[in-house]
C-alpha cells in the first residue's frame, strides 16, 4: 500500500474542503448583502462553481488516473466535450430525481435546478475528474469490489456521503419551527455540502485505517 | 411446527397488542364524568335565591320574562352566512342572503341583535346539541357516538322545561329523538342521516311550522333545519345550491316573525360553522364560528350597541334561556348568562349571582364525584365566589335602602365584571382539566406496544426454527398473567393496593410479555442459533427507515406531514434496495479476470444483466406513480395554506356539464382498465383457462360489477332538479345498484373461499392415436398452420418424456401415473389473492367519490410494482436452491406498510375528524339506516381504511409473488409468444 498516494489524496481533499470554505468566506467581500440563507441561490452557484473548478485543477495537478499512453489533443477535446455533456445530463437527471422525491414540480424550478447542479458538482464532477467520461467504469467503482485505487475509494465515500446528506437535509423541512433555513432547498443543499465535507474528511482517515486490508490489483 | 399453537400464540399476542392500544387511548382520549343531579325550583343553589328576588315575585329562581320561545336551529349556520354586508356588490353564493336579519337589526336595534356564536369543539351536530342544552363541554370521547345518539343523562334545558310544565314542541332533525326520548309534547322527526338529501327535513318542518305556531298549543317550539348543512356536505358553501337554501331560510325567518306575538322570544342559531369544503367537526376558526340571532317584538335589549357585539360562547345560551323563561338553570351548566338581555344593572347582577351560585354548586358536587379538577384551582374559585357573594349581599342591602343611585350602579357594574370573571375562570378550569392527558398511561401503553413489537421481531427472526408449543408459548404466559391478575385483584380487594382497571391491565400484559421473553430466551438458547444474522439485520437500511418512521410519529409536525413523509421514505427504501443489489454485484454479470493480465481495465467494465434496466424501469414507474397519486390529497386544519384537491368533491358538485361528462368518462375508463388488467394478468399466467367458478366470475362478474358501478355513478352525479320526472325510479336505482354490487362482491368472495384454485389441469390420454406429427407439406405459410404444428410437437415431446418416466415408476410400483398438464401453476396461490384484492378494491372504490378512481388505479399499480420489484430482487438475491424465497425480507414488509400509509392519504383521507367521508355510509342506503349503527359504521370504516384493508389483505402476496413462474433467468429463454393463440403460459409437472 502506497503511503504517498494517501498523502496526495489528503492534500487533494484539503483543497476541496477549502473550496467550500472559500465559497462561504470570500463572496461577502465582493458582493453586497450576501448571506448563506437570504441569497441562497447565489451561494449555490458560487459553491458549485468552486467545487467543480477545484476538482478540475486537482485533476490537472495530481493526476489521479495516470495512463501510460500519450493522449492526442483531439482525444482530449473529445473527452472534454463528452464530460460536459455527461455533466449536463447528470444535472437534468438529478433534477428529475429530486422532483420525484417530492420537490415542487412547477414552483421554484430555478432553485431545484441549481440544487441539482450542486449535487452534480459534488458527485458527477468528481467522477468525471477521477474516472473520465467512462460510464462502465463508474458502474464498476460503485460496487463492492470495484474500487481499484485510493481515489476510487474516496470517490465512493464522498459521493455516498453527499447524497445521504442531501437526503437527511430534507428532514427538517416539515418541522414547524419557522426557521429561514427550513425553506426548500436550503436545508437539503446544506446537508449535501456538509455530507460532502464529512466524506472528504472521512475518506483519507478510513483508507489510512484500512490500509493493510486494501490491496489493489492494479498496483 | 404445528399450526394451531402458532395461530393461538399470534392471537394472544394481538390481544396484548390491543390492550396496549387501549392503555394508550385511556390516557390520550379525554373524558369527563357526567353528573346525574338535577336542578329544581324548590332547591335553588346555596345561598338561596337572592334577597331582591323573593319567591312571591319569582316563581322559580328568577322572574320570567318571556312566556314563549321559538328556537330555530339552522344546522351549520356560519356567522359569514348570517352577516350582511351592504357594500359587497358581488356577493358569493353564501353571502348577503339573510337580509331579513340585517333589516331587523338595522331598523329595530332594541329588538334584534346578531352575535357570533362560538361553538366548542368537537363541532359535530350531536355534541353541539348536547352542549347547547346542558351547558357543559362534551369531550373527545363523545365524538364517536355520533352515529346513534344516546339519550342525554345530564340535566338539560328540555328536561327543565318539561319539569316546569312547559309544552315543548319539536320538529326537524331526528337526532333529537335519540337525545331526548319521549320528552316532547309534540314532535315531528325527519331522518337526518342522509347528507345527500337537502330537502326532506326542511320541507317536513315547513309543513308543520306555521300551523303549529298559529295553533298556539305550545310554550317552546324548537325547529332544527338541516338543509344548509347537507348542502355544504354535498356541494360545499360556494355553490348556487347554498344560495337557494339560504334564501329559503331567509323567507322562513321573515314569515315566522309575522306569526309571532309580543311575548315570544325568537332565537335563530347555528350549531356550528363549516369549512370551505362544507365539512365540520374540528376546531378551526371557520367551524366554530356560528351565528346567533335574537329577536322579540317586545324590546329585548337595554341599549343600543355602537359596534358589532362580541362573540358569545355557545354554552351561554343555556342559562340565558333558562332565566328568561323562568326555569332553573340546568345543573351542570358552565355558561354565563348574556348580561345585555337583562335591562337594568340590578337584575343583571342578580342573574349573574344565581348563575354563579349554580356553577359553584356544580363544581362542588363534581369535585366530590371525580378528582380530576385540580384542588388549588378549585380553592381559588371558591374564594372568588365567596368574595363575590359577600359583595353582592352588601350592595343589595344598600341598594334596597337608597333606591337607584348612579354610584351604586357603578359599583354594581364593577360587581358584574367580577361575577363574569368568576364564571369565565370556572369554565376555563373545567376546559383545561377535561382536556388533560395522562402521560403515565400513555407511556405504559407505548411500553407494552414496543415489547409486543420486539417479541414479534424476535419470533420472526427466529423463523421456523423456533418450536412454538402449547406449553411454553401459550400455557405458561397465560398462567403468569392470570396469576398476576389474581394477586393484584386480591391486593385491591383487601385494599392493600390502590389500582384501577387500567393499571391492572398494564401489569397483567407486562407479566405475560415478560414470561414470553423468558421462555423465548430459554428455548432459543437450547437451539443455539447463530446470532450474527439477526444483529446485522438490526443495522440494515430497512430498520433505519423504520426507525425514522417511528421517530417521526412522536413529532406533531411529522404527523401533520405524514402524507409526504411516507412516500419519501418509500421511494428511498426501494432505491436503496436496488442500489444495494448493484453494490453487491447482483445486477452485473460475473466478471472473469485473468489474474496477472496487463490489460485489466477493459475486461473489468461490467455488462449488465437484462434485469437491471427492467428493475430500474419498474422503480421509475413506481416513483412516478407515488408522485402522481399525491394529487388526490386532502388537507387538515393545521395547514391553512394547503388547498385540498378539487378531485375529492363528488362529481355532483361539478357545475359545468361538459367537464362533468369528461370526468365521468375518465373514471369509467380507469374502472375498465382495472378490470381489463386483472383479466390480462390471469391470462398471462394461464389461469384464465381453468373451468373453476372463480374464472367464470372473473370473465362475467367483474365486467358486471364495473358496469354497475358506472351506472351508479351516472345516477348519483345528476343534479336534483334534472330528474324530477324520474325521481322515484332514480331513488330506487340509487339503492339497488350498490346493493347488487355488494351482493356480487360477496358472491365473488365466497367463490374464492370455496374454490380458490384456478389451475387448469388436463389429463393426457394414453391412447392417443397420433404418434406422428402431421406435418403440412411445404413450409408453414400461415400462423394458423404454425399453431397447429407446435402443439403436436409439444404433445409428442411430452409423450416421450412420460414414457421414459413411466418405465422407471412401473418397475418400482407397478402402477401407471398419468402426466398432467397444468396451466397457471406458478400463480396457483397468488391468482386467488389477486382476484380478491381487485374485488375489494372495486367495492371500496364505490364507497369513495367518483373521481378517486385514478387514485385507486395508481394504488393497485403501486402495489403491483412493489411486488414485481420485490420478486425481481428476491430472485436476484436468492441462491440457486431458492431457500431464501420462503423468507419475506424486512425491506419488503416496510415498503408494503409505507405504501399502505401513503395510500391512506392518496385516497383523500387525513387522520382528523372533519376529513372522514361520512357520505360512504349512504352508498346503497340513500334513506338512512333506521337507527342501526353497525352497518354505517362499517361502511365509513371501510372507506376510511380502504388502503390499509387492501394492503393488509394483500400482504400474503409478498411471500407468494417471487414464486410466480417468472423467474428472470427462465424467462429469457422463453419465447415471447406462446402457442395456442398466445393465451396460455404453461408449466408442466409430473
Ligand atoms: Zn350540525
Ligand atoms: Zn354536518
Amino acid at each position: 500500500m502506497d503511503e504517498t498516494e494517501i498523502r496526495r489524496l489528503s492534500v487533494g481533499h484539503v483543497f476541496s474542503i477549502l473550496a467550500v470554505v472559500f465559497s462561504l468566506c470570500i463572496p461577502p467581500l465582493f458582493l453586497d448583502n450576501f448571506s448563506l440563507l437570504e441569497t441562497h441561490v447565489t451561494w449555490l452557484c458560487i459553491c458549485s462553481a468552486c467545487v467543480a473548478a477545484v476538482n478540475v485543477i486537482l485533476l490537472l495537478t495530481l493526476k489521479p488516473n495516470p495512463s501510460s499512453k500519450r493522449i492526442s489533443f483531439g482525444t482530449k477535446v473529445n473527452k472534454f466535450s463528452k464530460s460536459c455533456i455527461y455533466f449536463l445530463i447528470s444535472c437534468l437527471l438529478f433534477h428529475g430525481i429530486i422532483v420525484l422525491y417530492g420537490a415542487p414540480l412547477v414552483e421554484s424550478v430555478p432553485e431545484t435546478f441549481i440544487f441539482s447542479v450542486l449535487l452534480s458538482s459534488l458527485t458527477t464532477s468528481r467522477c468525471l475528474c477521477i474516472l473520465g467520461p467512462n460510464f462502465p467504469a463508474w458502474v464498476r467503482v460503485f460496487s463492492r469490489d470495484g474500487a481499484m485505487s485510493v481515489w476510487d475509494h474516496s470517490l465512493q465515500i464522498t459521493t455516498v456521503c453527499s447524497v445521504v446528506g442531501a437526503w437527511l437535509g430534507a428532514f427538517p423541512i416539515p418541522l414547524d419551527w419557522d426557521r429561514p433555513w427550513q425553506v426548500w432547498p436550503i436545508s437539503c443543499s446544506l446537508g449535501a455540502t456538509f455530507g460532502y465535507m464529512c466524506g472528504l474528511l472521512l475518506a483519507p482517515a478510513w483508507i489510512y485505517w484500512n490500509r493493510k486490508k486494501l490491496t489493489y490489483k492494479s498496483r | 411446527m404445528k399450526r394451531l399453537p402458532v395461530v393461538l400464540f399470534l392471537a394472544w399476542l394481538s390481544l396484548l397488542f390491543y390492550s396496549s392500544i387501549w392503555l394508550f387511548m385511556s390516557g390520550f382520549l379525554l373524558m369527563r364524568i357526567e353528573l346525574n343531579n338535577q336542578s329544581s325550583c324548590a332547591e335553588p343553589p346555596p345561598p338561596g335565591v337572592p334577597k331582591t328576588l323573593q319567591p312571591d315575585q319569582a316563581p322559580c329562581w328568577f322572574p320570567l320574562k318571556f312566556q314563549k320561545a321559538v328556537i330555530v336551529i339552522i344546522d351549520a349556520l356560519k356567522y359569514d352566512f348570517a352577516k350582511y354586508d351592504p357594500e359587497n356588490t358581488d356577493p358569493k353564493p353564501f353571502q348577503n342572503k339573510l337580509e331579513v336579519i340585517h333589516h331587523l337589526t338595522q331598523t329595530q336595534p332594541l329588538h334584534a341583535r346578531l352575535y357570533p356564536f362560538r361553538a366548542d369543539p368537537p363541532t359535530t351536530t350531536m355534541q353541539r346539541i348536547k352542549g347547547v342544552t346542558t351547558g357543559s363541554l362534551p369531550t373527545f370521547v363523545d365524538v364517536g357516538s355520533n352515529f346513534a345518539s344516546y339519550a342525554i343523562q345530564e340535566d338539560n334545558l328540555i328536561h327543565q322545561l318539561v319539569q316546569n310544565g312547559k309544552k315543548v314542541v319539536f320538529m326537524g332533525d331526528d337526532t333529537w329523538d335519540g337525545l331526548f326520548p319521549k320528552k316532547f309534547y309534540k314532535s315531528y322527526f325527519f331522518p337526518s342521516f342522509n347528507v345527500k338529501d337537502l330537502h326532506t327535513v326542511d320541507d317536513g318542518i315547513f309543513r308543520h311550522l306555521y300551523p303549529t305556531v298559529d295553533g298556539g298549543d305550545w310554550d317552546v317550539l324548537i325547529a332544527h333545519f338541516l338543509g344548509v348543512d347537507h348542502c355544504g356536505h354535498k356541494h360545499g358553501p360556494d355553490h348556487p345550491e347554498t344560495a337557494k337554501k339560504l334564501a329559503q331560510m331567509n323567507d322562513m325567518i321573515r314569515s315566522l316573525i309575522e306569526h309571532l306575538d309580543d311575548s315570544t322570544l325568537l332565537v335563530v342559531a347555528g350549531d356550528h360553522g363549516m369549512t370551505d369544503t362544507g365539512d365540520h367537526g374540528g376546531d378551526s376558526e371557520k367551524e366554530v364560528n356560528a351565528a346567533l340571532f335574537l329577536y322579540s317584538k317586545a324590546p329585548l335589549f337595554g341599549g343600543q350597541l355602537e359596534t358589532d357585539p362580541d362573540a358569545v360562547p355557545q354554552v351561554n345560551l343555556v342559562p340565558t334561556l333558562a332565566l328568561l323563561l323562568g326555569i332553573p338553570i340546568p345543573y351542570s351548566n358552565l355558561g354565563a348568562v348574556m348580561g345585555d338581555l337583562f335591562h337594568s344593572v340590578h337584575s343583571e347582577a342578580s342573574a349573574y349571582q344565581i348563575n354563579a351560585q349554580q356553577v359553584d354548586r356544580f363544581l362542588h358536587s363534581y369535585s366530590l364525584a371525580a378528582g380530576d379538577l385540580p384542588a388549588e384551582k378549585l380553592r381559588h374559585l371558591k374564594d372568588l365566589f365567596s368574595s363575590v357573594t359577600e359583595e353582592y349581599e352588601r350592595l343589595m342591602s344598600t341598594w334596597s335602602e337608597s333606591a337607584a343611585l348612579s354610584e351604586s350602579d357603578a359599583s354594581l357594574q364593577k360587581l358584574v365584571r367580577r361575577q363574569q370573571r368568576y364564571l369565565v375562570e370556572a369554565r376555563a378550569v373545567c376546559m383545561e382539566s377535561w382536556a388533560r392527558f395522562h402521560p403515565l398511561r400513555m407511556i405504559a401503553g407505548c411500553t407494552i406496544l414496543s415489547l409486543c413489537c420486539l417479541l414479534c421481531y424476535l419470533v420472526s427472526a427466529a423463523g421456523p426454527s423456533l418450536n412454538v408449543t402449547y406449553k411454553y408459548f401459550l400455557g405458561l404466559p397465560a398462567c403468569w398473567s392470570l396469576g398476576t391478575a389474581l394477586l393484584l385483584s386480591l391486593g385491591v380487594w383487601t385494599s392493600v393496593l390502590d389500582l384501577d382497571s387500567v393499571s391492572l391491565c398494564f401489569w397483567v400484559s407486562l407479566a405475560s410479555l415478560l414470561s414470553f421473553f423468558y421462555y423465548f430466551r430459554k428455548r432459543s438458547c437450547i437451539k443455539n442459533k447463530p446470532r450474527s444474522r439477526s444483529s446485522s439485520l438490526l443495522l440494515s437500511m430497512p430498520s433505519v427507515v423504520l426507525f425514522f418512521r417511528c421517530c417521526s410519529l412522536f413529532s406533531d409536525s411529522f404527523v401533520v406531514a405524514e402524507g409526504e413523509v411516507a412516500p419519501y421514505l418509500l421511494t428511498f427504501l426501494l432505491t436503496v434496495t436496488v442500489a444495494k443489489l448493484h453494490w453487491d454485484g447482483r445486477l452485473t454479470l460475473p466478471i472473469f479476470t485473468p489474474i496477472g493480465s496487463e490489460t485489466l481495465k477493459p475486461t473489468l467494465s461490467p455488462s449488465y444483466k437484462r434485469e437491471a434496466p427492467r428493475l430500474l424501469g419498474l422503480l421509475l414507474v413506481l416513483t412516478v406513480c407515488v408522485r402522481l397519486s399525491g394529487v388526490f390529497h386532502s388537507c387538515r386544519e393545521e395547514t391553512p395554506d394547503c388547498q385540498p384537491s378539487p378531485l375529492l368533491a363528488p362529481l355532483a358538485s361539478v357545475q359545468d356539464a361538459q367537464i362533468k361528462n369528461l370526468w365521468y368518462m375518465v373514471c369509467v375508463v380507469f374502472l375498465c382498465v382495472i378490470v381489463y388488467l386483472l383479466r390480462k394478468w390471469l391470462q398471462h399466467y394461464g389461469n384464465l383457462n381453468s373451468s373453476s367458478p372463480v374464472v367464470l366470475y372473473v370473465r362475467w362478474g367483474f365486467p358486471l360489477v364495473a358496469m354497475g358501478i358506472s351506472c351508479f355513478w351516472a345516477l348519483s352525479c345528476g343534479t336534483d332538479d334534472s330528474l324530477t320526472k324520474l325521481q322515484d325510479f332514480t331513488r330506487l336505482a340509487l339503492v339497488t345498484f350498490p346493493r347488487v354490487i355488494y351482493a356480487l362482491t360477496c358472491l365473488g368472495l365466497l367463490l374464492v373461499i370455496w374454490n380458490p384454485v384456478t389451475v387448469f389441469t388436463k389429463k393426457s390420454r394414453d391412447s392417443d392415436a397420433d404418434n406422428t406429427v402431421t406435418t403440412y407439406h411445404g413450409t408453414p405459410g400461415s400462423e394458423a398452420e404454425l399453431l397447429h404444428v407446435i402443439p403436436q410437437i409439444y404433445r409428442k415431446m411430452q409423450r416421450n418424456l412420460k414414457n421414459r418416466l413411466q418405465q422407471g415408476t412401473e418397475e418400482k410400483e407397478g402402477k401407471k401415473t398419468a402426466a398432467v398438464e397444468a396451466f397457471g401453476l406458478g400463480s396457483v396461490y397468488s391468482a386467488a389473492m389477486v382476484v380478491t384484492l381487485t374485488l375489494l378494491a372495486l367495492v371500496l372504490l364505490m364507497l369513495h367519490s367518483e373521481r378517486l378512481t385514478p387514485s385507486f388505479f395508481l394504488l393497485l399499480l403501486e402495489a403491483g410494482l412493489v411486488l414485481y420489484i420485490h420478486s425481481h430482487v428476491a430472485n436476484l438475491r436468492s441462491s440457486p436452491d431458492g431457500a431464501e424465497l420462503f423468507l419475506v425480507p424486512w425491506y419488503a414488509v416496510t415498503a408494503w406498510t409505507l405504501a399502505a400509509t401513503q395510500g391512506f392519504y392518496t385516497t383523500g383521507h387525513q387522520p382528523v375528524f372533519p376529513a372522514i367521508h361520512w357520505n360512504a355510509a349512504f352508498v346503497g342506503f340513500q334513506d338512512g339506516h333506521n337507527n342501526s349503527i353497525v352497518l354505517p359504521a362499517m361502511l365509513v370504516a371501510a372507506n376510511t381504511f380502504s388502503s390499509h384493508i387492501l394492503f393488509s389483505a394483500g400482504s400474503v402476496l409478498l411471500l407468494l409473488w417471487p414464486f410466480l413462474c417468472e423467474a428472470p433467468i427462465a424467462r429469457r429463454k422463453k419465447p415471447k409468444a406462446e402457442p395456442r393463440d398466445g393465451k396460455t403460459r404453461r408449466m408442466t409437472c409430473q
